[in-house]
């Protein structure tokens, strides 16, 4: 079986500055990959120019097509889908009509029945419908980012820091949601500080350390790592001063 | 002043005041859409007007020729922007759109042009004509531009002005022109004299307005085109091509300009560079409504239609000074209410 998401040998830079180095990754179906790494290791970087929002030197490949020319509504068309660390939500208006333009390029009556499934998914957006995007809470937020994705009907979903700047409770719920998704089939390629979080629902998981991949492997295997352990879920083992 | 004298240019300043109130929201509607400072709205206004002036004059009018060439243009750009990606679909769609349709407009236009049709022919076929005109525009000028800076767009917003009114004076001549009046007729309530005209343009505004409203607020294009507006990531991420909303956008601002243009024309004389002083004054509106607020432009440009009006009956070699004077007190205002330094936004 062939991966929904390969890419291969990528590099993206801003100007002469490469942020991200030779990196290659895959993303199988109903999947949960995750890249975790410090602030500044070139995750979303990377996010980024997988979407095609910033220009990537190497190759990807999504669903065995060569992304290479595809523009990001393309990209949308083909069923890969976003939530920037930003969340770009459309402020001025309403959380209904977010979620319909998430659907813009799919059949109305599809799109309808959609709605219905992110409202049963996140029943706090349905509570506020009728409120302006700008006006909801932090983690409103996010639910509605990943609410608008969804309505696109992608079949990999990319999630940059879903978790950042929320309260505890709601990223556990954010967390739940994900594995949820892959029960119905979406993949999910989940970029992450909150490494112990990740690691916990993934399957497959990346290190990312100055623009590099350091470690890759089986999320569990990942997560008993001793050096990553140190490094990115706080705990302290014998030995890890020789890092 | 008696009170006829000021209910007259009060009358007078609310319907030139509701022509500038659709310019307004159109230059805001672009700006806020593609980033553009559409400057050539104003040859919108024109090419309106004296398309139809000349149609029903029993002439034959270059625009139309003018967007079956710009037609052809626009269809290579698209061509050549998917060489590497091409398909019959696409290449059938785009030969559809950007010539056969202005083919079969001049074609139209060619029969009818000797023959001084009915106003309703003459106002369709302007109106379709300034609007593929705006259409093709965006293709050629601006879409390539599309992620360029703002002042790069407005550079190519000015030269995209140049050109259109010299091809303007090339079509249409130096000479003046006056169009028929969409509806003839007055009656008298009171001391005011309502000509059919005036009551066109107050029904046409308002039935714009609403239909614009409508259009925002309830239609899947409508909102896409908001959402554009309000964050372009945002949109490119649902899958609303740029391009797509600067089309629309375009398309609307050309109507919008022609109708303009088609409902002052029976009123004032209109030349070739009219346009671009009355594009301004719609422009003034804008910049009240600090280029983001529809409700507040259109108010904004009663006001300077009434200012103007006022102005013209008291002092009447200084009415544009003093209606651009209106700026210095906004834009005063405006710097003192924003604060000192813009925080950059991540």
């Amino acid at each position: 079986m062939s991966a929904l998401l390969s890419v291969t040998d990528a590099h993206v830079a801003y100007g002469k500055v490469e942020a991200v180095r030779s990196v290659a990754l895959e993303v199988g179906e109903n999947q949960i990959v995750t890249i975790v790494g410090a602030n500044g290791a070139g995750k979303t970087t990377l996010l980024s120019a997988i979407m095609g929002i910033l220009p990537l030197k190497g190759r990807v490949a999504f669903a065995g097509q060569d992304l290479a020319r595809l523009d990001i509504e393309d990209r949308v068309a083909m069923g890969l889908g976003l939530v920037p660390e930003h969340r770009e939500l459309f402020v001025t208006m309403n959380v209904e009509d977010n979620l319909e333009l998430g659907a813009f390029r799919i059949e109305r009556s599809r799109a309808k029945a959609s709605m219905e499934q992110v409202y049963a998914l996140f029943p706090r957006l349905k509570e506020r419908r009728k409120q302006f995007a700008g006006t909801l809470s932090g983690g409103e937020q996010q639910m509605l980012a990943m609410g608008r994705a969804l309505m696109g009907e992608p079949k990999l979903l990319m999630l940059d820091e879903p978790s950042l700047g929320l309260a505890p409770i709601i990223v556990a719920d954010i967390f739940r949601i994900i594995t949820e998704l892959r029960a119905s089939g979406v993949s999910v390629l989940l970029v992450e500080q909150n490494a112990q979080a990740a690691l916990k629902i993934a399957d497959q998981a990346y290190v990312m350390e100055l623009g590099e991949f350091v470690l890759s492997g089986k999320a569990s295997d990942i997560a008993a790592n001793e050096r990553v352990a140190a490094s990115y879920l706080g705990f302290q083992h014998e030995g890890t001063s020789a890092i | 002043m008696n009170t006829t004298i000021m209910l007259f240019l009060l009358q007078d300043g609310i319907t030139n005041g509701a022509i500038y109130a659709l310019l307004g929201l159109a230059l805001v509607l672009v700006f806020a859409v593609t980033r553009v400072i559409l400057i050539p709205q104003g040859e919108f206004v024109t090419y309106g007007a004296l398309t139809y002036a000349s149609l029903a004059s029993g002439q034959m009018p270059g625009t139309a020729k003018l967007a079956l060439a710009m037609g052809i243009g626009a269809c290579a750009f698209d061509l050549f922007a998917a060489r590497k990606a091409l398909h019959g679909r696409l290449i059938l769609r785009s030969v559809l759109a950007n010539i056969v349709l202005p083919a079969i407009v001049l074609a139209v236009t060619l029969y009818f042009a000797g023959q001084k049709p009915p106003v309703a022919v003459c106002i369709a076929l302007s109106l379709v004509i300034v609007a593929m005109i705006g259409l093709y525009l965006y293709r050629i000028a601006f879409q390539p531009l599309a992620h360029t800076s703002v002042l790069v767009l407005l550079i190519a917003s000015v030269g995209v002005h140049l050109a259109l009114q010299g091809l303007g004076l090339l079509f249409f001549g130096a000479e003046g022109q006056r169009g028929p009046a969409v509806l003839s007729g007055a009656f008298t309530a009171g001391s005011l004299r309502f000509t059919g005209q005036s009551l066109t343009v107050y029904g046409i505004t308002i039935a714009f307005i609403v239909g614009l409203w409508l259009f925002f607020g309830l239609t899947l294009y409508g909102k896409a085109l908001r959402a554009t507006a309000v964050n372009r990531l945002g949109a490119r991420l649902a899958g609303i091509r740029t391009s797509l909303s600067g089309q629309i956008a375009f398309l609307l601002a050309s109507i919008i300009g022609a109708l303009s243009g088609i409902m002052i024309v029976p009123i004032t004389t209109l030349y070739y560079d009219s346009g671009f002083l009355i594009g301004l004054k719609g422009f003034v509106a804008a910049i009240i409504g600090g280029l983001v607020s529809y409700p507040l432009t259109a108010v904004a440009a009663l006001l300077v239609g009434i200012v103007e009006a006022f102005s013209s009956f008291y002092a009447s070699n200084y009415k544009e000074v003093i209606v651009f004077m209106l700026l210095i007190p906004v834009l005063l205002l405006r710097s003192l209410a924003a604060p000192a330094v813009e925080e950059e936004k991540d």
